[in-house]
């Protein structure tokens, strides 16, 4: 058969449909039952600039091996290299995505798979381009070993639960390199999130986990390794965070535990706004950043116990590893800063140096027990790995 | 060619001395450690930033000074022959800061290439920095001579250039901090740069500071500054805010040396 369309109009329930290599333009493909839907090595299903490729209508569909390009851009419609609605259990496996105004599209589903794909947007202006991996509105979505690299959201989740996102990595994104919404109980694992225009931002969500993840040069005025803004009780814990703007960022974001993450050479590691409330602060490390610790508020809501601080000055009389006197972690010039950010061109200046060794020795206006009484003497040995 | 000459043996006067050696030395040390504990080359060339944008300006006016009152009797000298002023006086400024200078370039860079540090970023760095730090020499040695050439007591002449120091490294940042609190709903980066432009100090720091990649880290005053004098012009800019730095105390310093009595 010449076309995949008429193959797929034939496919019976559980076949297997094997594309050739070849560039196949074809209206929007459309699969109706359950089938494998699988590429040979250049098998290339274009969509001539004009509309969506693929759309999986059926439970049960694997898509594997494909590539899939030229959606061309859309003002008012959403248009997808992959499209599935309103489906159970398919899998999209090892697919290119090249050019499309939103790469992998799923709304509406349950038990998905996606994983190992390569997805390369436009890299072009948010206005007209889409997200690379776009869920909406699903259930136990897996999102495992991608690459995506140069859409408007790397990876975007919006009333989502139970979702996994594993191993992926997610670069130049225009906008966030990961952004999700009302999601709950997701998981985020080992990811790689490089260079993204505004970084990573994660919203209005609970309970969920961050783990071994690494956020890379995120740099700019509104660029955040990882921002939270109204997500509570979660975990982020053992990721690095190496050369952004702001590492972490809190805003409205309660009880949640930060543990064993390794802040270093951002322009702040940490910024925790006064609405950001008991969140516990263990074991991490914060070393060659310009700030370790911004705030707004002169009182203190949040715990810091035993993280490691390259600007501790402290000493250990009873030698148990842990500093005797407590470190606070504010400087001085950081709030000057925060209040007045034409005072950064003062940064490395001696006046400063001094003005934060004479607060730290009579702290005035520094939050007065935001401190951390047991800071460890010694970098816990922890590697950053390369990017 | 009298003036090689006067260059010449100021520079073996000034060598001889080994305040120069010490202070080359001083510099091959501090890189040396910074190397080895920093790690990586760019966070060793961050720390020494520190270094020369404090120490630099305090030993090149405090020995500047100091050399030039020592050097009162062989000025006498040398005008008692057929020299002139402005020869003996050029000679004697580039006798002082081209042994610092070198002192300083040498100090630096031996620990580096030593230890293999000098990848891309380290060497762009490097070069940016001994660039600030020979630029700095050479503005703190004209006002040293210019001290030198208007106060008479050697004394009273040390304390002036700590003070000038002191205003320089210290106070001067204290009135900007006053302006930008005092200022802040303004938009007033332009003027903050204005304020930097003079003071050489400063404009050395921003304009190492900025190439460190911490301007991100500024937001919008960040992208301001950096604009303005992270680009080749806004260095060229910076540079040349240096030299008339140099040239113009360095003209005064010349005039007062015409007019002295001796």
């Amino acid at each position: 058969m010449q076309r995949v369309g008429d193959a797929l109009r034939l496919a019976a329930a559980g076949g297997r449909v094997l594309v050739k290599p070849g560039l196949y333009l074809e209206p929007t493909l459309r699969i109706e039952r359950p089938v494998t839907l699988e590429g040979e090595p250049g098998a290339i299903l274009d969509g001539g600039g004009t509309h969506t490729i693929l759309e999986i209508a059926a439970d049960d569909v694997t898509v594997r091996g494909l590539t899939l390009r030229n959606t061309g851009p859309s003002q008012s419609e959403e248009r997808a290299g992959i499209r599935a609605a309103g489906v159970r259990n398919c899998r999209i496996e090892s697919n290119h995505l090249d050019q499309t105004l939103f790469a992998i599209y799923l709304a509406d589903v349950q038990d998905c798979l996606v994983r190992a794909n390569i997805v390369r947007g436009p890299e072009s202006a948010q206005m007209v381009s889409g997200n690379g991996i776009h869920v909406w509105s699903s259930r136990q979505v897996q999102v495992l070993d991608n690459d995506v690299r140069g859409h408007r959201d790397g990876i975007y989740f919006e009333f989502v639960s139970d979702g996994h996102v594993v191993g992926n990595r997610s670069e130049r994104s225009a906008r966030y390199g990961m952004h999700f919404m009302f999601s709950n109980d997701c998981r985020y694992e080992r990811n790689l999130y490089l260079q993204n225009n505004n970084g990573v931002a994660v919203m209005y969500s609970k309970r969920a986990e961050f783990i071994d993840n690494r956020f890379e040069r995120n740099w700019g005025s509104a660029a955040y390794g990882l921002l939270l803004k109204d997500i509570n009780d979660s975990r982020i814990e053992g990721n690095q965070f190496v050369s952004n703007s702001v590492g972490l960022y809190l805003e409205d974001a309660n009880r949640n535990r930060v543990i064993g993450n390794t802040f270093q050479g951002n322009g702040w590691a940490l910024k925790s706004l006064a609405n950001a409330l008991d969140n516990v602060y263990e074991h991490n490390i914060f070393e060659g950043n310009a700030f370790d610790v911004g705030t707004n508020s002169r009182s203190n809501v949040s715990f810091f116990r035993e993280n490691y601080w390259d600007r501790y000055r402290g000493y250990d009389l009873d030698r148990d590893g842990f500093g005797d006197v407590p470190h606070a972690p504010v400087r001085l010039f950081a709030l000057v800063v925060e209040r007045a950010p034409a005072t950064l061109i003062l940064l490395r200046s001696l006046l400063v140096d001094l003005l934060d060794l004479a607060e730290r020795v009579i702290p005035s206006l520094t939050p007065e027990t935001l401190l951390d009484d047991r800071p460890l003497m010694k970098r816990p040995e922890r590697q950053v790995s390369r990017g | 060619m009298t003036i090689l000459k006067v260059v010449r043996y100021v520079i073996l006067d000034v060598v001889r001395n080994r305040w120069v050696l010490a202070y080359g030395l001083f510099f091959l040390a501090v890189t040396d450690v910074l190397l080895r504990l920093g790690g990586s080359g760019p966070r060793a060339m961050l720390s020494l930033l520190n270094v020369v944008v404090l120490l630099i300006p305090l030993v090149t006016i405090v020995f500047g000074t100091i050399y030039w009152h020592g050097a009162r009797e062989f000025n006498e000298l040398l005008l008692s022959q057929p020299v002139a002023r402005g020869t003996l006086f050029h000679g004697l400024f580039a006798g002082l800061v081209i042994p610092l200078s070198v002192a300083f370039v040498v100090g630096v860079t031996i620990p580096v290439l030593v230890q293999r540090a000098a990848d891309g970023q380290t060497t762009k760095l490097l070069l940016l920095l001994l660039l600030a730090g020979c630029a700095l020499t050479a503005v703190f040695g004209a006002l040293a001579v210019l001290i030198a050439g208007l106060v008479d007591d050697r004394l009273k002449g040390l304390g002036i250039a700590l003070g000038v120091w002191l205003v320089m490294t210290v106070a001067y940042d204290g009135l900007v901090l006053w302006v930008a609190m005092a200022f802040q709903d303004y938009p007033i980066e332009g003027a903050m740069l204005a304020l930097s432009f003079a003071n050489p100090v400063d404009l050395a720091r921003v304009l190492l500071v900025l190439r460190f990649d911490v301007s991100a880290l500024m937001g919008y005053t960040g992208a301001v500054m950096q604009r303005m004098l992270g680009t080749p012009l806004g260095i060229a800019a910076a540079i040349g805010g240096l030299a008339a730095w140099t040239i113009v105390p360095g003209l005064f310093a010349l005039r007062a040396f015409h007019r002295r009595d001796f």
